[in-house]
């Protein structure tokens, strides 16, 4: 079960993002940061749902393809199989969506840092973008950085300000190449970020350029 | 505009009967229904023959599987197939299979209000009027999104349905609910 929600979202996914995560045309990266914000957000929960409601009417109204004439039986003969039941998708911590859980196997974050105090966790880098959990000491500013597609930037604890608002738990902030922000971390708690991007992205002043392979950020 | 139907749609009452009893008639009647509308929607979005299949039978099971979370207030079950089939495609094919938001419940409330959920598959109904009603070419973009062939930022964005109304309806579903398991948890 999803936690209660402790925090008015202010900030919120856009509607194409909904409607290709519904479709299942997003990365993976991108996927699991539209998992987690809904996990937290009952609006884009509707909005998503609006959205399988309208890839529901068009499966409904498709010229339906025959199948094979045993798949029917086939599948009534794996019924009571308990091993042909899909896999459970893990719970949630009082921190951690359950998407985001699932992308840390279970385990908790492997903090690497990145200096003056920031530290990151990969979760995933691959070709469809990476995944990141940013861990941000209150007051503290994440180095200036532009990238080369979207990046997405889902909080899961404490809260942060940039040149485009100010973002607390649940909120999601997305950013495309034309954004340079400067996120900087609240007073108080320190800020965890879940970041997502469709493309490697590339830090201005904290890791020199040619790090950037090394620390695959 | 379609004539307003005063009773829920076949295929919800079913996946309700397989929800509530486990019923096998039931299921299979889905199945009859959906397998052949799951395969075409898979085959559209490039799928082989063989392959297609595969993943409607599992996304079928996972129909059967899935069932006790079927809240008929928050989704007509042509949605929650959709959605279903969705994430198995996804968990087939991706190596870090497919994220799914965190459900609500462990399972939904043992008595969803009947008023709601005719509500709700009144606006499906409706929706589908109105993606029937798109003119050729608007329609065919509609459906190339929601079959995975182009992105929504492609078909910039509006999808030209109107989405508005069963949004509000789902968010009143929730809001209910979440009201609910505050009473539940409760001391």
């Amino acid at each position: 079960m999803t936690p209660a929600m402790t925090h008015h979202i202010t900030h919120h996914l856009p509607e194409p993002m909904l409607a290709d995560y519904a479709a299942g045309r997003l990365g993976h990266a991108f996927s699991v940061a539209v998992a987690a914000h809904v996990s937290l957000c009952d609006e884009c929960r509707a909005r998503l749902a609006a959205h399988e409601a309208a890839g529901g009417a068009v499966l409904e109204t498709l010229p339906p393809e025959p199948v094979s004439d045993d798949l029917m039986a086939r599948v009534m003969a794996r019924l009571d199989d308990p091993a042909a039941a899909p896999p459970e998708p893990p719970a949630p911590s009082s921190i951690f969506p359950g998407p985001v859980m699932a992308a840390l196997k279970g385990r908790p974050p492997r903090w690497r840092s990145l200096g003056m105090g920031i530290r990151q966790s990969l979760l995933h880098a691959g070709k469809d973008g990476s995944l990141r959990l940013l861990y941000i000491p209150p007051g503290r500013a994440v180095p200036d950085h532009g990238h080369e597609g979207r990046e997405l930037t889902l909080v899961l604890q404490g809260a942060f300000h940039d040149e485009t608002g100010h973002f607390g738990v649940g909120d999601i902030e997305v950013a495309d190449a034309s954004l340079e922000h400067t996120p900087v971390a609240d007073e108080g708690t320190p800020c965890i970020c879940l970041a997502a991007t469709d493309a490697p992205l590339r830090f201005r002043a904290l890791v020199p350029r040619l790090l950037q392979p090394i620390f695959r950020i | 505009m379609t004539g307003e139907v005063d009773t829920i749609s076949e295929e919800t009452r079913l996946l309700i009967r397989v929800r509530d009893g486990r019923d096998r008639q039931a299921f299979a009647a889905l199945f009859a229904h959906y397998a052949p509308r799951l395969k075409a929607m898979l085959r559209r979005g490039g799928m082989g023959e063989a392959q297609a299949e595969e993943v409607v039978q599992e996304a079928m099971l996972a129909v059967w599987h899935k069932a006790t979370q079927f809240d008929p207030t928050r989704a007509s079950a042509s949605a929650w197939i959709y959605r279903i089939a969705r994430n198995r495609q996804i968990d087939i094919f991706r190596r870090e299979g497919r994220p799914v938001p965190d459900e609500l419940t462990e399972s939904p409330p043992p008595e969803p209000d009947a008023a709601d959920a005719l509500a709700l598959d009144q606006e499906t109904r409706r929706l589908r009027a109105a993606l029937e009603a798109l003119p050729p070419a608007q329609r065919e973009m509609v459906e190339r999104a929601y079959l995975g062939e182009l992105s929504h930022s492609e078909i910039a964005a509006a999808t030209g349905l109107p989405l508005g109304t069963i949004k509000s309806r789902i968010r009143l579903a929730l809001e209910r609910l979440r009201h609910e398991l505050k009473d539940l948890r409760q001391p």
